[in-house]
């Protein structure tokens, strides 16, 4: 269960304004969180508090395959990112390093920036708090569950290693 | 129900005898890439996940050149994490400076790439080998890893979107123009999640690099991957390049399309994407006169040779229009070689050309042609987002090799047929 407030973008957010190239020099996360959003919000960082919430449109994440730009946002310490759509390598990064996202046409239309937001990842139940209205996400298969609770596919990878190896 | 040639190739790797549109399977993988922006971070979950092997060094390749030669020393670091890495691992297909050239380039020329086979790489452009008749896609950092270390990758199985191409290409329309086009037709997320098929009796008159440009802005429509039948060309082009079999898929005469899109080759006409998507299309004629800063040529969709030579065709004899920079840069060092032995280099440097080292630089805004506010490009590039290649505020016009020579003469985006 998380809950936070919004940050309210609109449908194609790229890679690029999510994390610029300019700074794909490092490979840290602290780094990178430095600058997350700058090229399209540059007072995000100076804005976001632990746990917040960034809610996009349609095709979010599209473009570069940049694993950057998820660690930008999971360093920012944003706890969830609810999207109308993903592109679908942001969507598969996010999941592989165990930031949880949420699919919901419905939340990512009505959901304002400044609402605050709960998220309950397990049921995919959105509830906004300020508005009092709940919508439902996609809830993820299985496989991506197992995922996500081990934090990310690498945890995952070596449990399911470790375990063959000791039988 | 019959499957895609994308499904075939899928099930096949997963060990299924068949899938269908919407299956999470685990497929096992032939080619496992990373460049000098994305190993590192692969190489860090790997080591800080515990892991100390990886499945297959041969089928493990690391290419230098994002921002190589290194812009900079934190550049210089990512690139020496790589390094250490392949040396430490045995990584057979690693790629520095010297022996490197744009990733998606350099894979087909040096025959790591087969029909059938399935590539994973740590850069979006990775679909780029659809064009051979693979199964390629561009995957994160930590699939990289994961595929380092297993061997395998999960996969959604995607549905497809057949485009069938007929007529031909004539004059100075290019697969640049195909590409450009569908993306304007269908969206920037016209085929996420799905496959993009090309078929029809238009392909035929396709040239390699043609498909290869095609292929590789997939991504662009949001595609999981953008594929080609294997014909003559494709085998002509394998020859002397790959030596191991490999495996020929067609689809099957049932197999299902969420919805087809026609093309009609003979009718189009040089198109670029204004910014900042590459959806927003207009043919060359509507935005004629536009002015221009930079003209970029090169990167993984148009630094083949066959894009230099139409480049260069146009800028013989001519100059490089005042107030404009013109950047070169062939994708490989074999491409770089073929340019010179063939008297491509005299004439762009003659023309007023920078002509440089492959690298993705300026594709990127990481290096090699940056620009400050205010500033537009026309480059061959993929991609025209915000800041793309530099300031939030500079704007990049996407176009083929034709058209931005043409503009690089005269400063204004130009029609190369009006030169």
């Amino acid at each position: 269960m998380f809950s936070g407030k919004v940050f309210k973008y609109p449908d194609n957010v790229d890679t690029d304004v999510i994390i610029p190239a300019r700074y794909l020099n490092s490979a840290s996360a602290a780094e990178l969180a430095l600058h997350c959003m700058e090229d399209i919000d540059k007072d995000f960082v100076s804005k976001v508090q632990p746990g917040d919430i960034i809610v996009g449109g349609w095709n979010f994440g599209c473009g570069s395959s940049r694993e950057h730009a998820p660690m930008a946002i999971q360093a920012c310490k944003v706890s969830c990112v609810i999207a109308a759509s993903f592109a679908r390598i942001f969507y598969r990064n996010s999941i592989n390093i165990g930031m949880p996202i949420l699919e919901c046409p419905e939340a990512a239309q009505k959901i304002r920036s400044g609402d605050t937001v709960t998220v309950d990842v397990d049921s995919g139940v959105i509830r906004d708090e300020t508005t009092g209205e709940t919508f439902q996400a996609t809830a993820f298969p299985p496989f991506i569950k197992k995922i996500i609770e081990k934090g990310g596919l690498l945890p995952y990878l070596k449990a399911e290693q470790d375990a063959s190896e000791e039988k | 129900m019959g499957m895609t040639m994308t499904q075939k190739i899928l099930a096949a790797h997963a060990g299924l005898p068949s899938v269908q549109a919407g299956d999470l399977i685990e497929a096992n993988l032939d080619l496992v890439l990373g460049n000098d922006v994305t190993t590192p971070v692969a190489v860090n979950v790997f080591k800080a996940s515990g892991f100390h092997r990886v499945f297959d060094p041969e089928k493990i390749t690391i290419v230098l050149d994002h921002y190589t030669p290194c812009k900079d020393i934190k550049s210089a670091q990512l690139c020496k994490t790589a390094r250490e890495f392949a040396h430490e691992y045995g990584i057979t297909h690693f790629y520095d400076v010297g022996q490197a050239g744009i990733e998606h380039a350099l894979l087909p020329e040096k025959g790591l790439v087969a029909p059938g086979e399935i590539i994973v790489g740590a850069d979006s452009h990775t679909c780029t080998y659809g064009a051979v008749g693979a199964f390629s896609t561009g995957i994160g950092s930590t699939d990289m890893a994961a595929g380092m270390v297993s061997g395998k990758n999960w996969f959604k199985v995607p549905p497809a979107i057949r485009v069938e191409l007929t007529g031909s290409l004539h004059g100075w329309v290019s697969g640049k123009d195909v590409i450009l086009h569908l993306i304007g037709e269908i969206g920037v997320d016209g085929a996420l999640y799905k496959s993009l098929e090309f078929t029809g009796p238009g392909v035929a008159s396709l040239s390699m690099d043609d498909r290869f440009t095609i292929s590789n802005m997939a991504i662009e429509a949001g595609g999981k991957n953008g594929i080609f039948p294997v014909d003559d060309k494709t085998l002509a082009y394998l020859e002397g390049r790959v030596d191991r079999p490999f495996m020929v898929y067609t689809p099957d005469p049932d197999a299902e399309y969420e919805r087809t899109v026609t093309i009609d080759l003979d009718k189009l006409e040089s198109t670029v994407s204004l910014p900042h998507l590459p959806s927003n299309t207009r043919t060359v004629r509507e935005v004629a006169g536009m002015k221009v800063d930079q003209a970029v040529i090169g990167s993984c969709t148009n630094g083949r040779i066959s894009d230099l030579r139409v480049a260069a065709s146009i800028l013989k004899d001519r100059k490089v229009a005042d107030g404009v920079r013109c950047i070169v840069i062939p994708a490989t060092q074999a491409i770089y070689l073929q340019c010179v032995k063939e008297g491509l280099t005299e004439i762009f440097v003659s023309a007023g050309c920078a002509f440089s080292t492959p690298t993705c630089g300026p594709c990127l805004g990481g290096h090699m042609g940056c620009m400050c506010e205010g500033e537009r490009a026309i480059s061959t590039t993929n991609r025209n987002f915000v800041g793309r290649m530099g300031h939030v505020q500079s704007e990049v016009v996407l176009a083929s090799p034709a058209v931005a020579a043409a503009t690089a003469v005269t400063g204004a985006i130009t029609d190369p047929a009006d030169l």
